[in-house]
């Protein structure tokens, strides 16, 4: 008894040791995929964002618009993400880029949604005597309802960053680099040495990379909002 | 049509799409400067719609609006609500800035250097009676209800406008605060002579903060437009009589002073050198109940009743009861009504500046001074009439 479960704690043990060599023997590597895996992600959700905002700034006072826009970008959602990213490879070809077309996609709901809550939730008092005191719609826009939306905004951000950090790890699949390259060279070669150790260094690092975002985010969101919405 | 109305509207008119009747039906109206003009009506009239078509936060759809007898009817919006200062009920302080930043956007967008602005932005603070030091850096979320209205007058007051627009500004304030906001208002306007105009839904406010109030019947007709004491003297009719409720006598007593006016009742009076039966023969000539005793300088000193005098005995400074109700010329007669009512002799003593006796108010006195303010109010729309 005793025995058996000691070898299935070494082998445990043997296990985690081997994967801890498996990293230290190509930590450039890693870091490269990581890194690769990063800029896929911040690049698709820095045009999400762009995109998303102006979108919902467009579409917020606009009912019909609105609830287009809104279920368009739930639809996206629904595709199954192997699917949208093959759909891209007749348009741009294969590599990075049909990854980041369907990745955009996904990105746009969170950002989008969130958008139009946060401008629903600035007080209609305060865009009145904004108004009242000669502001023009721009300036309302700029200066009083996105920044008094910004902390929904940016919910909306982290999330789609999220889905998208684990999302990118399919991009392998039409080409593209990033971590998901660990995971499908270790799935094609299940069984064989280092298999394993190279699917965990695929999953592992993506949700690091995706801890690691969030928490810059949440610094940025942090030194972004001001201080009277913080209280 | 006077030439030094500051705001005039000119047979204005809003009309919203797809509605029958105009919300504010052709309005004519004039608010010389420095005056506050309170639009009061019933929930509904459009006194709110009155108000807001002025700075053009509703555009009219008819007639003009002048402010300096310059037509703003179509000039840009935006720069026309610079000039004008804009309260709320909701006040709308913007949350997340600076107490600072709030009452500084006005001056902002007309491009005033940093050094004014913030000079400004003490100066007002220091006038809506708010510390600057402490609360300059403050934002909105740490204010009490009372404190917000005091920024949003001072940020509406921002870049010194000479016009101000307040819809129920005070409306959702506890009793107390808004009672003291209103004063601290009044004793601000006083020197700032800003032309104001106020919509209030309580007639009472409108009395209190009004120059002229404007009462306000469906489609914003006007049912009646003059000071507030002409209007509790005298309602044009039962629309307005209705809406100022019971009790318009006693508040009309509120600008009713105590004066030579209307002549003030004689009260006997003796010194504290006169005897007693000196009194006595004083009181029974007026008939009255009580000799008013002065003292060498003749300030009312003590109420000495007959029936003391009677007794006979040295009239001194302990006899009778301690006179208690004492007005100087010039306060209310309201005020002279509530020292009546604690009186020993159901008289109001009225006291020179140095304190000397003067006269007294009784009942009859304020009788007569309604009545005369209601005939001279009567007297003043008989002429309008003949006028017309």
């Amino acid at each position: 008894m005793w025995s058996v479960l000691d070898s299935t704690r070494d082998d445990h043990v043997d296990g985690i040791i081997s994967w801890f060599d498996y990293i230290a023997s190509r930590p450039d590597d890693i870091l490269e995929a990581t890194w690769a895996h990063a800029k896929i992600t911040l690049t698709v959700i820095v045009v999400a964002t762009v995109f998303s905002v102006l979108l919902g700034v467009f579409v917020q006072r606009r009912p019909a618009l609105r609830a287009f826009a809104l279920s368009v970008s739930g639809i996206f959602l629904t595709i199954p993400s192997l699917a949208l990213f093959a759909l891209f490879i007749p348009i741009v070809g294969t590599g990075n880029e049909p990854a980041m077309y369907a990745l955009f996609l996904y990105a746009i709901l969170p950002i989008l949604r969130n958008t139009v809550t946060g401008l629903d939730s600035v007080p209609p008092a305060v865009v009145e005597s904004a108004k009242g005191m000669g502001m023009g719609t721009l300036r309302q826009l700029a200066r009083i309802r996105l920044p008094l939306a910004w902390p929904i905004i940016m919910a909306g951000i982290r999330i789609s960053t999220l889905i998208t950090v684990g999302i990118a790890a399919i991009a392998v699949l039409v080409g593209g680099d990033g971590l998901g390259t660990y995971i499908q060279s270790g799935l094609t070669r299940l069984g064989l040495p280092n298999s394993l150790e190279s699917v965990w260094t695929g999953t592992a690092f993506t949700v690091l990379l995706g801890l690691v975002l969030d928490a810059a985010l949440a610094g940025f969101q942090r030194v972004t909002t001001s201080k009277g919405l913080r209280m | 049509m006077s030439q030094d109305a500051k705001i005039r509207l000119d047979h204005v008119q809003k009309k919203y799409l797809g509605s029958k009747a105009p919300a504010v039906d052709s309005l004519t109206l004039e608010v010389p400067e420095g005056e506050i003009l309170v639009l009061v009506g019933p929930s509904g009239c459009g006194k709110s719609t009155t108000l807001r078509l002025i700075n053009r936060m509703i555009e009219p759809t008819g007639g003009r609006i002048f402010l300096d007898e310059e037509d703003v009817t179509t000039v840009d919006p935006d720069h026309l609500r610079r000039r004008i200062g804009y309260v709320i009920q909701q006040i709308g302080l913007f949350p997340h800035q600076t107490i600072a930043q709030n009452i500084a956007t006005v001056p902002k967008m007309l491009k005033w250097d940093k050094a004014r602005i913030a000079e400004r932005v003490d100066e007002l603070l220091s006038v809506v009676g708010l510390d600057p030091e402490v609360y300059r850096g403050r934002y909105p979320s740490e204010l009490s209800g009372g404190q917000a209205q005091r920024v949003g007058v001072a940020r509406a007051l921002g870049a010194d406008p000479e016009i101000m627009l307040m819809d129920e500004p005070f409306g959702a304030i506890d009793p107390i605060t808004r009672d003291r906001l209103q004063n601290e208002f009044l004793r601000v306007q006083e020197t700032l002579r800003k032309t104001i105009v106020f919509v209030t839904h309580d007639i009472d406010e409108a009395i209190k903060m009004g120059d002229r109030i404007a009462i306000l019947g469906e489609q914003s007709h006007i049912r009646q437009i003059d000071t507030p004491e002409r209007i509790l003297a005298f309602p044009v009719d039962d629309f307005v009589r209705d809406f100022i409720g019971s009790g318009s006598t006693l508040k009309g007593l509120h600008f009713e002073i105590v004066d030579d006016n209307v002549e003030l009742d004689p009260y006997p009076t003796m010194t504290v050198d006169s005897t007693a039966a000196e009194g006595l023969a004083l009181a029974r000539a007026a008939h009255a109940d009580w000799v008013l005793l002065l003292d060498a300088s003749h300030r009312p000193l003590r109420w000495v009743p007959v029936d003391e005098l009677e007794a006979g005995g040295p009239v001194t400074a302990e006899s009778g009861t301690e006179v208690l109700a004492k007005v100087s010329l010039g306060a209310t007669l309201f005020q002279a009504l509530e020292q009546m009512l604690v009186s020993s002799a159901a008289v109001a003593c009225v006291v020179r500046e140095d304190g000397s006796y003067h006269g007294v108010v009784r009942l009859t006195y304020l009788n007569r001074v309604i009545r005369q303010a209601r005939r001279e109010a009567r007297e003043h729309y008989e002429r309008l009439e003949a006028m017309a």
